[in-house]
C-alpha cells in the first residue's frame, strides 16, 4: 500500500535525523529523572494509603507504594512534554521549504504527519521504557504485564500529542505564537492529571475542574495496572479515553496536512 | 502539444470578509524543450500563479493542463510529471534540510518518487555528477555553500527525470559567478534531456540571457508574451544617437523626412536621438542620407531598448524598484553618487 510505503520513507528519514543527535533523546529524560530522584522521596514519607488507588497487594513498604503512584504520572509528564514539542520541528521544516518541497511530490500527503508521529511514538516509548528502569532502580516494583499495559497507553498519548502538535504548529507556523500556546496548555493539564500528588487530596471543585484532562483517566488506569489490577471500570475508563484521545487528534491532524494550503 | 496550456487561471482569497484576487485570469501556452521566464512585480501574482501550476494551490477558476495531466481533476498525476524547485529566500527556504546529508536528500527524494533502490542510486550518481556536486555527497548540506546548496536543490528536483520543471527564482541571492554557472545548467538540462524549464526571475538580465520567451504578469493577468527581443520591439524600437560635425540643423530635418525615422530630438550635449524600428538595418540608410548630404558624422551609438523599459511600459512599475528581495540578495543597486556640496565650494 502506498500509504504505508509512505508513512515509512518520512519515518526512516525523521528517525536518521533522531539518531543524528542521539542527545535530544536523553536530555527530554532528564527532567523526569530529576523529579524521580529529587520529588519522588517526598512521596514515599507520605502514609500509605494518601496515594489512592487500592492498597498494594503484599503489604508494599511507603517507597514501593511511592513509586508505583509516581512512575505513571512521570510517564505521562514525559508524553506531555516530549510529545507536544514536536511542533517545533514541523515550524522549522516549513521555514525550510521542506514541507513544501513533499507536497509536490507524489507522496501522500498525509504521511507527511503519519512517518513523523511513528517516529516520535518510537522515541516516546523508548524514553518511557529508560524511565520506568531508572524508577526500578530507585525501588519501584510493578509486574511486568503492568509496565507492557503503560507503554500501550503510552503509545496512544504519544500517537494523540503529536498529531495535535504538529497540526497547531503548522497552523499557526511561528514559534513565537506556539511556545505560549504550549504552555497555556501543557501547565494546566499538568496540575488538572494529578501527576505529583494525588486528586482524591483536592477540594471537591477542583476534583471536578480536573475531570476534563483527559490524562488524570489514562494516570488513573496506568496506576491501577502497577497496583495489579487489570479489569475493573478505572483500566475501560483509561482506554477508552486513551484510544479516544488518539482517534480526535489524528483526525485533526490528518485534516490539517491534507488541507490544500498546508 | 503544448506542455502546459493554462487559460483563465484565477485565485481568489477570503480573508475577513474581503476578497484579494491574486489572480485575475492567466493564459499560458508553453511548447515542449522551451525555457520560459516568468516575470512581475511582487504582488503581480507570480507566486500565487506558479503555487497553482505545481499544486500546492487550488485555482478558484480556469483551466490547465501541466505535463498532458489536467490540473483540477487530476493534481497527483501532475506532481508525477513535474519538478518543482522553491524559492531559495522569502518566507519558505529552498526545501533542503540542513542536518541531512546530500546523498540522503536526493536519495530520499526519489523514495517519495517511489523509484526502486537501485534506479536511485544510479540517478542519485548521474546528478551528482552532473551539477557538479561531486565529493560532497557525504557532506552535511548545512557545510554547502550557497551555489552547491542550490545546485542540490535542482538536483532534487530532477531525480524522477520530469518532462518539466518550475524554478522559483533559481539564482536569488546568489554571486555572480554561482549565477551564471547556473544558467550553464539550466541550459544544460534543455539541451541534454529536452527539458523544458518555467521560471521565475526578478532578474531581467537573467530573463534575456537564458530564456526563450518570456510571459510578463501584473495585476493577476498576463500582460505580454513572446521572446525577449519581440518584446523590446514591441515596445519603443530602437535608439540611434549621432553627433554630427555642424549643420545639426540641417541633419535634423534631413532625417526627420525619413520614412523608417520616428521621432528624432535633440539631446542636451546637441547630439540628436532618433527612434527606428530596427536600428540595425537603419543605420546603412542613415548614413547614406547624411553623407550625400556632405554631412560628416562626428559619433553614432545604437541602443536597444532593455527588458526593464519593457517592463516599464507594460507594468508601469520598475522590476527592480520594487523588488526588495533583490537587494537584500546581494544584487549590487546602482549606488547614486554622494553629492559632496560642501567640499566643492
Amino acid at each position: 500500500m502506498t500509504f504505508i510505503h509512505d508513512t515509512l520513507v518520512v519515518f526512516r528519514r525523521e528517525m536518521r535525523l533522531s539518531l543524528r543527535n542521539p542527545a535530544w533523546v536523553i536530555i527530554a529524560l532528564v527532567q523526569p529523572v530529576l523529579y524521580l530522584v529529587l520529588f519522588g522521596p517526598l512521596l514515599a514519607n507520605l502514609t500509605a494509603g494518601t496515594l489512592g488507588g487500592a492498597p498494594a497487594s503484599g503489604g508494599a513498604t511507603g517507597a514501593a507504594a511511592a513509586y508505583r503512584f509516581f512512575v505513571p504520572g512521570l510517564l505521562i509528564q514525559l508524553g506531555l512534554f516530549g510529545s507536544t514539542f514536536v511542533g517545533f520541528a514541523i515550524i522549522s521544516d516549513w521555514r525550510g521549504g521542506v514541507i513544501e518541497r513533499f507536497r509536490v511530490t507524489p507522496v501522500s500527503r498525509l504521511a507527511v504527519m503519519s512517518g513523523r508521529v511513528l517516529r516520535d511514538t518510537l522515541v516516546l516509548v523508548v524514553q518511557a521504557v529508560i524511565l520506568v528502569l531508572v524508577g526500578i532502580g530507585f525501588g519501584l516494583r510493578a509486574p511486568v504485564s503492568a509496565v507492557l499495559i503503560s507503554l500501550g497507553f503510552i503509545v496512544f498519548v504519544a500517537v494523540g500529542l503529536a498529531s495535535v502538535s504538529y497540526a497547531t504548529a503548522l497552523t499557526v507556523k511561528s514559534e513565537d505564537a506556539f511556545a505560549p500556546m504550549l504552555n497555556s496548555v501543557i501547565v494546566p493539564l499538568v496540575l488538572l492529571s494529578g501527576i505529583m500528588l494525588p486528586l482524591t487530596l483536592a477540594p471537591g471543585w477542583l476534583q471536578g475542574v480536573a475531570r476534563v484532562s483527559p490524562f488524570r483517566y489514562i494516570i488513573d488506569a496506568m496506576r491501577e495496572a502497577f497496583a495489579g489490577h487489570y479489569a475493573n471500570t478505572i483500566m475501560l475508563e483509561g482506554v477508552l479515553v486513551a484510544v479516544g484521545l488518539a482517534a480526535v487528534c489524528l483526525w485533526l491532524g490528518s485534516r490539517v496536512f491534507v488541507r490544500e494550503n498546508a | 502539444m503544448p506542455i502546459i496550456e493554462a487559460r483563465g487561471l484565477a485565485r481568489t482569497f477570503t480573508s475577513r470578509k474581503r476578497t484579494v484576487h491574486a489572480v485575475r485570469g492567466v493564459d499560458l501556452t508553453v511548447e515542449p524543450g522551451e525555457i520560459v521566464g516568468f516575470l512581475g512585480p511582487n504582488g503581480a501574482g507570480k507566486t500565487t500563479t506558479l503555487r497553482m501550476l505545481t499544486t500546492l494551490l487550488q485555482p478558484t477558476a480556469g483551466t490547465a493542463i501541466v505535463a498532458g495531466a489536467d490540473l483540477r481533476r487530476d493534481p497527483l498525476e501532475v506532481r508525477r510529471r513535474i519538478g518543482y524547485v522553491p524559492q531559495a529566500i522569502g518566507q519558505t527556504m529552498g526545501g533542503t534540510d540542513p542536518e541531512c546529508l546530500v546523498s540522503e536528500e536526493l536519495l530520499d527524494q526519489a523514495a517519495l518518487y517511489r523509484i526502486p533502490k537501485a534506479d536511485a542510486a544510479a540517478r542519485t550518481e548521474l546528478l551528482i555528477r552532473q551539477l557538479d556536486l561531486g565529493g560532497l555527497d557525504k557532506r552535511l548540506v548545512k557545510t554547502l555553500s550557497g551555489g552547491q546548496r542550490r545546485r542540490l536543490e535542482i538536483a532534487l528536483g530532477l531525480v524522477h527525470e520530469p518532462p518539466l520543471v518550475f524554478l522559483d527564482e533559481p539564482t536569488t541571492g546568489l554571486d555572480p559567478q554561482s549565477r551564471s554557472n547556473l544558467w550553464e545548467h539550466i541550459r544544460g538540462l534543455r539541451a541534454d534531456l529536452g527539458t523544458t524549464v518555467f521560471l521565475t526571475t526578478h532578474y531581467l538580465d537573467e530573463a534575456d540571457a537564458l530564456c526563450d520567451r518570456v510571459f510578463i504578469i501584473d495585476n493577476g493577468v498576463t500582460v505580454a508574451s513572446g521572446t525577449p527581443d519581440e518584446l523590446k520591439r514591441q515596445v519603443s524600437g530602437d535608439v540611434v544617437t549621432l553627433a554630427v560635425n555642424g549643420a545639426a540643423d540641417k541633419a535634423r530635418e534631413l532625417l526627420a523626412r525619413q520614412p523608417i525615422v520616428g521621432d528624432v530630438t535633440v539631446s542636451d550635449d546637441g547630439g540628436l536621438r532618433l527612434n527606428v524600428v530596427n536600428g540595425a538595418e537603419a543605420l546603412p540608410s542613415l548614413l547614406r542620407v547624411l553623407d550625400d548630404a556632405g554631412i560628416t558624422l562626428h559619433s553614432i551609438n545604437l541602443s536597444r531598448p532593455t527588458l526593464d523599459d519593457v517592463f516599464l511600459t507594460m507594468t508601469g512599475r520598475s522590476l527592480r524598484d520594487d523588488s526588495p528581495s533583490a537587494a537584500a540578495s546581494g544584487q549590487p543597486e546602482p549606488t547614486a553618487p554622494q553629492a559632496t556640496p560642501a567640499g566643492k565650494e
